[in-house]
């Protein structure tokens, strides 16, 4: 790296990706990866996450892994962002509800909202 | 330890150890790194393995020892095929880690730190896997188990021949 | 390739199926056949959309429009309306009664609302193994801004302007350590993290290791440009495989983009970072012992001064700050000092990491501004104490720190007030325990584990705690006397005042602190031998009530003490002097007739 420039330029490629994720316009699927997450079964949420996209056929998604949100004893936790709208954060996500969540928020639009983090009680 | 020089061929274990050494590096801050590279591959540090890596490194026997015999990671025994590590962690000692243990300790008929004479497991206690979300937690061979309860013992057990 | 403009996707999943999917399928070809679209729309058959409680249900691409609770003879309609007309079926849409109002935003939820996400901002949110992902997040630019803008005394100004204090511990202010390095005088400087996080209970470190390498890397080389150093040490433990991995990764793409080498942004500064494992030993969080532990030698502590800032790893001068302390240099830097101070209380700026374990029904990691309350995080963030159990006392600062009751549920945690309440920040850890805990059992505990995890060198820590541990088991198995006590507390300000190092020094901390706070407990274990919370197992006694007992006999066969006897068919007896308090019968018991006291 011999410049700020490209540093700039590298942040100006990647900004839709991150906070704004849903900027693009491509639905996101972030998965929380640190070790309690792994440990309670993220990594086979991912897997049945990409089996199911696979599957579908689907195409302009964005699935990604991060650290740990924090929320340990609800893992794992898995973060679906839709275009222009708020992020959903489903807990105790098993790879059967992965697959569900799938089919039924990303392609369907349909929150499946007894199994949100955040949903009002 | 027995001079190896006249022997037809190294012994293999030394082979491996010199390959971990030129990647590494031999001076004496890449000591832990090396041991424990050693240790993932035979699975434990015996006397000879020690003496050959002092020499090899060029320091005192007696400093590797020190190191060995310091730190909690290594282990100078032989250990069971399935090496399980009981997290009694705060966390997991709060919610009944102890239990987790006496439990292991009676359906495996061992101590903690014992191995079973068919050689299928270790038992040993750690400190803080870092997963105190999912307390009490346990590791078999690298792979996290967690919100036991004494009753999931047998079922863990068994996934292990 | 044959172009549909159309494509029609009915579900053939067994759910929908049942609901007559297939002739719905059948009549949808017939009619568009009928019509002559067959070369226009296309129908296929999906497996299962999970709405199976609406099927039959099918979905028409490129709109997405989505019909549900189809039945075979509306097909004639959806042709003729849709595909002709393109007019959707609007009684046989989806309604759309989205639960959007239902639905908070993150930071609306309880748990999260109370927080100041500033070490942990990116943790959860960027792809760890990504470095432009941390760059878009403005990754790096704290260094550039640094190397090209500010000289190393103005970036140390900075860190001393804005309050920073050590996050690992003690609490030192940070830019003053970093002064003490930059003033000393060396051919060479080392930059090392703390990463052996040795608290049990405590997982901040992991976390951002594991969500935000990056964060750490780019503060080690500004403390790098600050200090004058050009090679820095990540010691971290070997238990935390993922957050190694994750470091390998992200060192390796920082090389990779020149953000860490030689002349980085095109300046004279170069920096670089290797990885050094920890191998199990808690004293090595201790700095001069993890300096000794770096060079590859036993960690074993050594006597300060002279401090590390000015003899420290290869006898060159080095800093050593903690996991969480470097997260927050990049913000300060990004921000200003003058934001990051706004935070917090007069002494202790910005925001802390606490690990919230124990008995508490959030379990998580939650980073709160400085002076944020016990009670705001064990019941707002924490969301309270499981099973509506009674809150008894928060533990901080893990084996060196002490507990806090109900009485400190209001004041604001800062690092002097908890050393006020005769705790202490620690790293972090915080275990919430409740009625069912025994203090005395606690304590005895934390003693195991700092009696394990003393290194030998100095006598204080290592036959005092063995000591002041005999005396705890003593009274956790009913052989207490009245003068363990007095005992217990001289022991305890002998280790505190003559021990070599922190981990000695503090060792007796949560006894101290148990003693003062739980003395009464103390006491019924030592003159009633009663365990109040019914933990300690020799204090217990096992009784069958005789109106429960339906005299199965299933304990007295299970009794491995042949502890129990009776008749069928009639209550059965303990005989407390042969009962080895195994519990057995208890948990075998199906009549819920046998209790522990």
């Amino acid at each position: 790296m011999k410049s700020i420039e490209e540093l700039r330029a590298i942040k100006a490629k990647k900004i839709g990706d991150v906070v704004s994720r849903n900027e693009k316009g491509v639905p996101t699927i972030n998965v929380h990866m640190g070790t309690c997450g792994i440990a309670s079964g993220a990594r086979e949420a991912l897997t049945a996450i990409l089996e199911e996209i696979e599957t579908r056929q689907i195409r302009d998604i964005h699935v990604i892994q991060s650290g740990c949100p924090g929320m340990c004893v609800n893992e794992p936790l898995i973060t679906v962002t839709m275009p222009d709208e708020t992020p959903y954060i489903y807990m105790k996500v098993t790879p059967e509800k992965a697959k569900s969540i799938v089919v039924r928020h990303v392609i369907n639009h349909q929150p499946i909202t007894e199994w949100l983090l955040n949903r009002e009680k | 330890m027995s001079c190896q020089c006249g022997s037809a061929s190294k012994d293999e274990r030394f082979v491996k150890i010199d390959q971990i050494l030129d990647q590494n590096g031999r001076d004496e801050s890449f000591l832990i790194q090396n041991l424990e590279q050693i240790q993932h591959i035979l699975g434990y540090l015996p006397e000879d393995v020690q003496a050959y890596l002092a020499e090899a490194m060029g320091i005192p026997l007696s400093k590797v020892y020190g190191v060995v015999t310091f730190y909690s990671l290594f282990t100078t025994e032989p250990i069971g095929k399935h090496k399980i590590s009981i997290c009694l962690g705060t966390a997991c000692y709060v919610k009944g880690a102890g239990e987790i243990l006496a439990e292991f300790e009676k359906q495996l008929k061992i101590k903690v730190g014992e191995t079973t004479p068919d050689g299928r497991f270790t038992l040993t206690a750690c400190r803080c896997l870092g997963a105190c979300g999912l307390a009490p937690v346990l590791n078999v061979n690298g792979k996290v188990f967690g919100r036991l309860t004494t009753d999931d013992i047998a079922g863990i057990l068994a996934q292990f021949e | 390739m044959e172009f549909y403009r159309t494509h029609v996707l009915v579900c053939a999943g067994t759910g929908c199926t049942s609901m007559d999917s297939r002739l719905l399928r059948q009549n949808l070809y017939e009619e568009i056949i009928k019509r002559g679209l067959e070369k226009e729309v296309k129908v296929i058959e999906t497996g299962c959309f999970g709405f199976c409680n609406l099927g039959p249900v099918m979905v028409v691409y490129p709109e997405g429009t989505f019909y549900c609770q189809v039945k075979p003879q509306d097909a004639a309609q959806i042709v003729e309306e849709h595909f002709i007309k393109g007019r959707p079926v609007e009684r046989l849409l989806y309604q759309h009664e989205k639960d959007t109002a239902n639905v908070v935003e993150m930071e609306n939820i309880e748990f999260f609302k109370h927080q100041k996400r500033v070490a942990l901002q990116n943790c959860g949110l960027i792809d760890p193994e990504n470095i432009e992902e941390y760059i878009a997040q403005d990754g790096y630019f704290a260094l550039a801004h640094c190397v090209k803008d500010l000289t190393p005394m103005e970036v140390i100004d900075i860190i001393k302007k804005s309050g920073l204090r050590g996050r690992g511990g003690g609490g030192f202010p940070t830019g003053t350590k970093w002064e003490f390095a930059y003033k000393s005088q060396a051919d060479q400087k080392y930059v090392v993290c703390n990463a052996d996080e040795g608290d049990p209970g405590a997982f901040m470190d992991r976390s951002v290791l594991e969500g935000d390498p990056h964060g750490v890397l780019e503060a080690m080389a500004i403390a790098g440009y600050a200090i004058g150093a050009s090679k820095g040490f990540i010691y971290v433990r070997a238990e935390y495989p993922i957050a190694v991995e994750r470091l390998k990764i992200a060192i390796r793409q920082a090389r990779e983009y020149g953000l860490l080498g030689d002349n980085i942004f095109g300046t004279d500064f170069c920096f670089d970072i290797d990885i050094r494992l920890g191998a199990g030993a808690f004293v090595c969080g201790e700095e001069t012992a993890l300096l000794a532990s770096t060079e590859g030698r036993r960690g074993e502590p050594r006597p300060r001064p002279p401090f590390p800032a000015v003899k420290g790893l290869f006898d060159k001068p080095t800093i050593i700050n903690n996991v969480e302390t470097f997260a927050n240099v990049t913000k300060i830097i990004r921000n200003g000092w003058e934001w990051f101070a706004s935070m917090g209380t007069e002494k202790s700026k910005g925001t802390k990491v606490f690990a919230l374990a124990g008995k508490i029904n959030n379990i998580g990691l939650i980073e709160i501004p400085m002076g944020t309350t016990l009670r705001t995080i064990i019941y707002d963030i924490g969301g309270g104490i499981p099973k509506g159990k009674k809150f008894k006392a928060a533990q901080t600062g893990g084996p060196s720190g002490g507990c806090l009751t109900e009485t400190h549920l209001d004041i604001p945690i800062d690092y002097d007030n908890l050393i006020a309440a005769g705790s202490m920040m620690g790293s972090g850890g915080l275990i919430v325990m409740d009625e069912d805990n025994c203090m005395v059992d606690i304590a005895r505990f934390f003693l195991e584990f700092t009696q394990e995890e003393s290194c030998g060198k100095c006598p204080p820590c290592r036959i005092g705690t063995k000591r002041m541990l005999e005396i705890l088991d003593r009274i956790t198995t009913g052989k207490g006397t009245p003068e363990d006590l007095d005992n217990l507390e001289v022991l305890a300000n002998t280790i505190k005042s003559s021990s070599l190092c922190a981990l000695g020094q503090t060792s007796p901390n949560p006894v101290l602190s148990t003693i003062k706070h739980f003395r009464k407990e103390y006491e019924a274990h030592i003159y009633d031998k009663k365990c109040p919370a019914h933990v300690c197992q020799a204090l217990l006694s096992y009784k069958i009530d005789p109106l429960k007992c339906k005299g199965c006999s299933l304990c007295a066969r299970n009794c491995p003490a042949e502890a129990i006897t009776g008749k069928i068919k009639e209550p059965f007896i303990i005989s407390q002097d042969k009962c080895i308090k195994c519990g057995d019968c208890m948990t075998r018991c199906k009549f819920g007739a046998i209790s522990k006291e």
